[in-house]
């Protein structure tokens, strides 16, 4: 476990001036800021709509999510997955990795963990954004009716839904950037792997959950197409979302395989 | 307890088809500087990165202070520090940085930082990146990076790459201080024996993956017999005078001719020799192969 801890806290170190860890931070930052911006200087158009106060907040959500789910997300998961293998491969520092006293299972676990944390600072920074954004808002714009309604309850299922549906996705693209030092594989699979993910889920093709890169698409999906129920109750562990929690279990125990079994060059 | 710090038994190993390792056993003493010596391709990194468990060797094949290497990866890597090939370091950030790195990584006081970029020279370079640094900066770096947690054992594959004549000079003063007043051992592989041969103590010389020669640098030097040049102005009467009298002619070219070496007083009586037979002699000299050209030859035979 110490291993683990101090693997994690040097992942932490070596990369904290690296894009990879600071897009975790800017993306949420700059697509929230982006919404509320437009939410404030066009309030009088928005506020024409008389939107209640739960409308308001779906619509002020969605901006972000409908962008996030479809396209930032497998985006940012796959390009996180490649820099934090990258930062190894570029720098040739596999071998020094794997020649100290620490167990192997500890290094790439903790490898994995980081690039999960990284994922989880993004997606929970941004129903946080989107939640502190709205009152901020709702106080520069009285007329709004973001205090009628709290949102926190399905910010944090369809943020934390979301999360889960790109397990799958990350645990592939960090094996495949495990593998492959180069930029274009991971990459190249990874985009045509999202551009099916999309085109499956939309097009409502039934077997479409079997795919990873399709879970963000459908888990909301399933989300906006609950109209009768209440937001509130949005199922989280639907189909895609077990598929993408296997999918990452089975890839995480491979990824290890494949390293203990692998001679470094 | 093994007297050996490596020990290698009948090491193999396999690139697809192509074997790199043949039948290996290298003994290295505690306390010694080992320099492993072969030509580029030779071997050396592979079976460096083999002793570091980078590699997969077979079990039972590699001991690391009497350990078997598989079986205790941990307790053998806790002992050893390591520079292989070029310097991993990771560019984006600092000198001082790396070194906090293999600090937090090895849960040593990250202290031992400025400690070891004084001992490398590298103090004022700390805070540049080691993506601008030079050749000869990453190395010494990586010399840093592998001392940092003060190891029994070193590994150092070709530790003076890029570095300038007194680079090198430092960087031999130092395997010799560690090896003689801190009791470390040191595995030094080079593609040159004349890099080497004033600092280290043992000798593994290695082609093809074959271990050719293994023992002491006296040892080595044994292997080099001496012989007698002599230049004379008439080579065809002067080898006449030589091989009638008993001597054992080598060769004999452009007016020198060499003879095995007998010793001092034969010298002395053979040059009597020559000029009481009219032969002019313009120099007369022990000629002892040196061990690069003896490297060479070792090389080049397999």
């Amino acid at each position: 476990m110490r291993s683990f801890f101090i693997s994690l806290q040097s992942e932490f170190y070596k990369s904290r001036k690296t894009l990879a860890f600071w897009a975790a931070i800017i993306v949420p930052v700059v697509i929230c800021g982006l919404i509320a911006f437009g939410y404030y200087t066009s309030s009088e158009k928005i506020l024409k709509y008389n939107y209640p106060g739960m409308m308001l907040w779906f619509q002020y959500s969605s901006a972000a999510l409908g962008v996030m789910g479809m396209l930032i997300l497998p985006f940012y998961v796959m390009f996180m997955a490649f820099s934090v293998n990258n930062i190894e491969h570029k720098n040739d520092t596999w071998k020094t990795l794997f020649s100290q006293p620490l167990n192997k299972f500890s290094i790439y676990s903790a490898k994995y963990f980081y690039a999960l944390m990284l994922l989880f600072i993004c997606t929970i920074l941004f129903p946080l954004l989107t939640y502190v954004s709205g009152y901020l808002l709702q106080t520069l714009v009285p007329k709004y009716t973001f205090k009628d309604y709290d949102p926190a309850i399905i910010l944090t299922r369809f943020y934390g839904k979301l999360f889960l549906a790109s397990l799958g996705i990350l645990s592939i693209q960090f094996v495949l950037s495990l593998i492959w030092s180069d930029f274009l594989k991971p990459m190249g699979i990874g985009f045509i792997g999202v551009i099916a993910g999309i085109i499956t889920a939309n097009v409502g093709w039934k077997h479409a959950y079997l795919i990873p890169y399709s879970a963000p698409t459908l888990a909301l999906r399933a989300a906006s197409g609950t109209k009768n129920a209440r937001p509130e109750d949005l199922p989280i562990f639907t189909q895609e979302i077990g598929v993408s929690l296997a999918c990452a279990a089975v890839l995480f125990v491979a990824g290890y395989f494949i390293l203990s079994k692998r001679n470094i060059k | 307890m093994s007297r050996f710090a490596i020990e290698t038994v009948g090491l193999n190993h396999h690139f697809g088809p192509q074997a790199v390792v043949k039948n290996l056993s290298l003994q290295v003493p505690r306390g010694s500087i080992y320099g492993f010596l072969g030509p580029n391709g030779a071997g050396k990194t592979t079976t460096i990165k083999i002793l570091l468990n980078l590699l997969q060797s077979p079990a039972d094949t590699v001991f690391i202070f009497g350990q078997e290497l598989n079986h205790n990866r941990i307790a053998c890597l806790e002992k050893m520090g390591s520079l292989v090939e070029q310097p991993a370091i990771y560019a984006h950030l600092s000198g001082k940085e790396n070194l906090i790195n293999r600090c937090i990584l090895l849960g040593i006081n990250k202290s031992k930082a400025d400690e070891m970029l004084a001992l490398v020279g590298l103090t004022e370079a700390a805070t540049k990146k080691t993506g601008k640094y030079s050749l000869g900066m990453k190395q010494r770096l990586g010399i840093a990076l592998a001392l940092i947690a003060d190891p029994e054992l070193l590994l150092l594959d070709e530790p003076t790459n890029g570095l300038d004549p007194n680079g090198i000079i430092e960087i031999r003063n130092l395997m010799v201080e560690l090896t003689s007043k801190h009791g470390k051992t040191i595995l030094v592989s080079s593609h040159l024996l004349a890099e080497i041969e004033r600092t280290a103590t043992h000798v593994g010389i290695i082609n093809k993956g074959e271990m050719l020669f293994q023992g002491t640098i006296n040892e080595l030097q044994d292997l080099s017999k001496p012989s007698i040049k002599i230049e004379v102005d008439d080579q065809a009467a002067a080898a006449n005078i030589l091989s009638s009298n008993g001597a054992e002619i080598i060769n004999e070219k452009e007016g020198n001719i060499h003879i095995t070496y007998t010793g001092k007083a034969d010298m002395g009586k053979l040059n009597t020799l020559l000029v009481q037979n009219g032969v002019t002699v313009y120099s007369i000299s022990t000629d002892r192969k040196d061990l690069e050209n003896l490297f060479l030859d070792i090389t080049s035979k397999n």
